[in-house]
């Protein structure tokens, strides 16, 4: 028995604290947590709408130490990682980071994620769940790659929203106003190295900052002096599943179930249904589930997500999707669905029959009013692009910095 | 000589609403607009470096969400941010906060009064109760009861069997509501100075009547019949100021290939063979077009830029004995800093909802009646905002501006018409109420902009500076706005039209009079209706 035990004979069922967590257990207001990956994590810390309200007009912070964080490195790095993910690691140059899926041999997807290029022969890898056992395996046969599990090493913060710009201007990060999307830059810091890269999960202007995790309070705190005048907020998980469903992109649990945890087969995606065809790179030769990725692409996807665009303003969520006004023939059900203050919509992702996604399309809406059940059809017509892409995301440098 | 389909007289957002929805009907529009900036009262301007304010009308609630929708005015740039709680000052130095949580907004109601903290659930329940039947109204034309054609009787139809919804019980509350009092609705409710007071201030913002006047029941139910995102008697901000908005508007009726003319006031609307047929600016040029639009107020149309000769006697009597009498005031602040109020505790939170310098009911009656002698009380009701404590586009970083709504403000003081020097002495009665509340807060003033009736009516255009086009009393609602028998946007002219806030369902920056009247002038000319309905039918 270890020493916290026998003092707190509940120390095991308390969950591991991130190295930003007494800032952060300061400012949850509301004693909102859940939990990621063994971290105690919030769900809010004021109130969801607000927090999200900061991600769009604003700057919010959101913890991202529970992530996962690999570090891959050695001369058969790329080529390991190119096995692994269907993506091109090849393509991506040093200080660039690209979002990436990997699937087993089925070609169902086991996770999403990130690739860093660190170095020459040095990437970092993230995403939302364990994932070093599948990794492990990709990595069998190349002799010349080490795999290391770093996410306790970190301490990561996502900075999202329109003024996180100026802010990283104000604390010092010079020259940040040059940094492209998805490209990395380091800066020095308190005698470490804060590294930064322009990434997120929010669709907005946005950055993710990593430092080592004894550096991680001292970050911390000279970025929200920084941010005090521009209102710097922390944002919990139900902020971020609002931004994220704005800009379209989909969750594990949510949009998708990781391939090796389902039971039935048929029960997890492959990029092809999540819409994410384009992360798929046949040019490449080999990687995990190429051949039934590529059967499926030839026979044609019987899924894709769906980005909805709903009338009325009752959101869809758990909604069965049809083919016709008077819901007998089911196409699809709804995989996300909010009402978007920022675009002002009633938004959805739903999983529809590809074969349908052409024709009309109902969602038979569940809705509540004190206590009564009510329900609805409404007319969903399928939206191309982003509910929520605005320029400033992609801008370079980004206005008013 | 080119001739456009419809000019609408005012680049206000009304006019902007209307000419938008008139172009998208594939419409050739032109938009005048007198100022050399657009936005009417629902406008931002940079007068200080630095600091932009939202120089007239400062929150938003009761933009209809099917409007920003359907023009798709997020894409044209219009972000709405709801705000948090109001802190309110009474008597005394006592501070009654307004927190976001219901547990903690509930645990300091009853710090007041246990029983006022209970009453609250029912008060806002009946509140809820009573904006669902007027919001059904807000983008429906108002049926002619006395003359009804067909659709009237539809009309009548469908608000009878909305109205016997509310039920047996409310349907009795409802009619005494256009009536009553604030101070007597609200004595059904609450029983502490402060509580009261609060929740009255809504029931005399923007009118020349006092919390115990009867009618002001109704404006307080006005003021809270709105929402943010279907959150209903919730206010926002718009990001950038009340001029997104109207530059929203403008770019989404320029999407249309609307046009838009600047430094183009209109001396008169031209009439021939009793058909409106165009305008004649003051710079002489004549515009001819098929529709003509009047975003202006209904006094100012027809008192002003009307030949008396085209109008119906009886309508130019109307039009003069219209009530549209200026009430409020506005003290635009820049601020080198944050300033700190006595018994608020330093909360990053509360400290962005809105103010509200009240003092007690018969501070606001005593208000009232300094109003009322053409003077201006030396304690006014000052409703405040610091919109950039949320809005990060409107103040350099570190610096505040405030906005300060002040009721009451004589159009024209006793001793006759307001000069810069009474206008500064009555900004200054606002600077040292709120410096009782914030030692030290003129210290912190960079730059302000105060304006009095006078300011409001020679900038905007609004006839005595009233912010609603005219009262929103009985006698000037629904049916009866702005006059009885011309409550459907057409006027007494053939093909002119208003879509100003003098129209149903009045002001509050809703867009909606303006969408209103376009659905009618696009029925009137056999063209598809570009309107949407509104979205509030399954609340």
């Amino acid at each position: 028995m270890s020493e916290a035990m026998q003092t707190d004979p509940y120390a095991g069922e308390r969950l591991k604290e991130s190295p930003f967590h007494p800032r952060q257990a300061a400012l949850n207001l509301r004693e909102a947590w859940s939990s990621w990956n063994g971290y105690r994590f919030a769900e809010y810390y004021y109130d969801p709408e607000y927090e999200y309200f900061c991600i769009r007009n604003g700057c919010g912070t959101y913890d991202i130490c529970p992530m996962q964080k690999y570090r891959i490195s050695g001369a058969d790095a790329a080529a390991m990682l190119d096995r692994m993910v269907t993506r091109d690691v090849h393509k991506l140059a040093i200080d660039r980071v690209t979002y990436v899926v990997w699937c087993n041999d089925e070609g169902r997807v086991v996770d999403d994620g990130t690739i860093f290029r660190l170095g020459e022969q040095e990437y970092m890898l993230t995403c939302g769940s364990p994932c070093l056992a599948w990794i492990r395996k990709a990595a069998y046969g190349y002799e010349q790659v080490t795999v290391e599990d770093v996410s306790d090493e970190i301490a990561a913060l996502s900075f999202q929203g329109p003024t996180t710009c100026a802010v990283l201007k104000r604390m010092g990060l010079e020259g940040i106003e040059t940094l492209k999307p998805f490209g990395i830059r380091r800066f020095p810091f308190q005698g470490g190295e804060l590294m930064v890269s322009r990434t997120g999960f929010t669709g907005d202007l946005g950055y993710e900052l990593w430092i080592e995790k004894d550096r991680g309070l001292a970050m911390w705190d000279a970025l929200y002096a920084a941010g005090e005048p521009y209102q710097i907020q922390p944002y919990g998980e139900e902020a971020t599943n609002m931004a994220r469903l704005e800009a379209g992109f989909i969750m594990p649990d949510m949009e998708f179930a990781e391939a090796l945890k389902t039971v039935h087969f048929e029960h997890d995606q492959t990029p092809f249904e999540l819409d994410l065809g384009w992360l798929v790179d046949f040019k490449k030769p080999h990687f995990n589930g190429r051949r039934a990725l590529l059967e499926e692409k030839e026979r044609g996807t019987r899924y894709t997500l769906t980005k909805l665009d709903i009338e009325g303003n009752k959101p869809a969520e758990s909604s069965w999707i049809y083919r016709d006004r008077d819901c007998t023939k089911q196409i699809g059900y709804v995989t996300s669905a909010m009402w978007s203050p920022a675009a002002k919509a009633n938004i959805a992702l739903a999983m529809i029959e590809t074969e349908y996604l052409d024709g009309p399309i109902w969602a038979w809406i569940d809705y509540e009013k004190e206590l009564r059940q009510y329900g609805k059809v409404a007319r969903c017509t399928v939206s191309k692009r982003a509910f929520w892409a605005p320029p400033r995301a992609r801008a370079t440098p980004p206005p008013d910095c | 000589m080119k001739r456009y389909d419809a000019i609408v007289i005012g680049a206000g957002h009304n006019g902007l609403s209307a000419a938008a929805y008139l172009a998208k009907a594939g419409m050739e529009v032109l938009v005048v607009e007198k100022n050399d900036y657009i936005g009417g009262a629902a406008v931002s301007r940079e007068l200080h470096d630095g600091w932009t304010y939202s120089n007239c009308s400062y929150v938003c609630s009761m933009l209809r969400q099917a409007i920003h929708r359907d023009l798709d005015l997020s894409r044209h740039g219009l972000m709405l941010v709801p705000y948090l709680g109001t802190i309110s000052y009474g008597l005394n130095g006592e501070v009654m906060l307004g927190y976001h949580d219901e547990g903690a907004a509930h645990n300091e109601l009853k710090r007041f009064s246990p029983h006022d903290a209970d009453a609250m659930h029912r008060f806002e329940a009946d509140m809820n109760r009573y904006s669902q039947f007027i919001r059904k109204t807000l983008m429906r034309t108002p049926p002619d009861p006395v003359a009804p054609k067909i659709r009237d009787i539809h009309e009548l139809l469908f608000l009878g069997k909305q109205f016997w919804n509310l039920g047996e019980r409310e349907i009795y509350e409802y009619i005494r509501f256009f009536t009553m009092s604030a101070s007597e609705f609200l004595d059904d409710y609450f029983e502490h100075y402060l509580v009261k007071a609060s929740m009255a201030t809504p029931g005399i913002i923007g009118t020349a009547l006092g919390v115990e006047s009867p009618g002001s029941a109704y404006i307080l139910l006005h003021h809270v019949m709105g929402d943010v995102d279907g959150s209903i008697g919730a206010w926002g901000l718009a990001r950038g100021g009340m001029g997104a908005i109207s530059h929203a508007l403008a770019s989404a009726f320029q999407s249309f290939g609307g046009e838009i003319r600047r430094e183009a006031p209109v001396a008169q609307v031209l009439v021939q063979h009793g058909r409106a047929n165009g305008v004649v600016l003051e710079n002489g040029d004549e515009i001819y077009a098929n529709v003509v639009v009047s975003n202006l107020d209904a006094k100012r149309t027809f008192t002003k830029i009307m030949d008396p000769k085209d109008l119906p006697p009886g309508i130019v009597k109307k039009a003069e004995n219209y009530k549209i009498r200026g009430s409020s005031g506005k003290v635009n602040i820049a601020l080198s800093g944050l300033p700190k109020f006595i018994n608020v505790p330093d909360n990053r939170y509360i400290n962005r909802g809105g103010q509200a310098f009240i003092g007690s009911m018969e501070t606001l009656e005593r208000a009232y009646d300094c109003w009322k002698r053409g003077r201006w009380s030396d304690d006014p009701f000052i409703e405040s905002v610091i919109p950039s404590a949320w809005d990060p586009t409107v103040a350099p970083p570190g610096g505040h501006w405030m906005s300060n709504f002040i009721q009451y403000c004589p159009p024209e003081l006793e001793d006759g018409p307001w000069t810069p020097e009474k206008r500064d002495a009555f900004g200054k009665t606002v600077i040292d109420k709120i410096e009782r509340h914030a030692p030290g807060f003129s210290d912190l003033i960079e730059h302000m902009e105060v304006r009095t009736p006078y300011e409001i009516e020679q900038e905007v255009g609004l006839t005595e500076g009233n912010i609603f086009q005219g009262e929103l009393t009985i006698d000037q609602l629904l049916f009866n706005r702005p006059f009885p028998g011309y409550a459907q946007y057409r006027m007494p002219v053939k093909n002119l039209y208003m879509c100003g806030s003098s129209t149903h369902p009045g002001g509050g920056v809703s867009a909606t009079c303006g969408a209103n009247a376009a659905r009618e002038i696009l029925m009137d000319l056999k063209r598809p209706n570009t309107v949407p309905e509104d979205d509030c039918y399954d609340e």
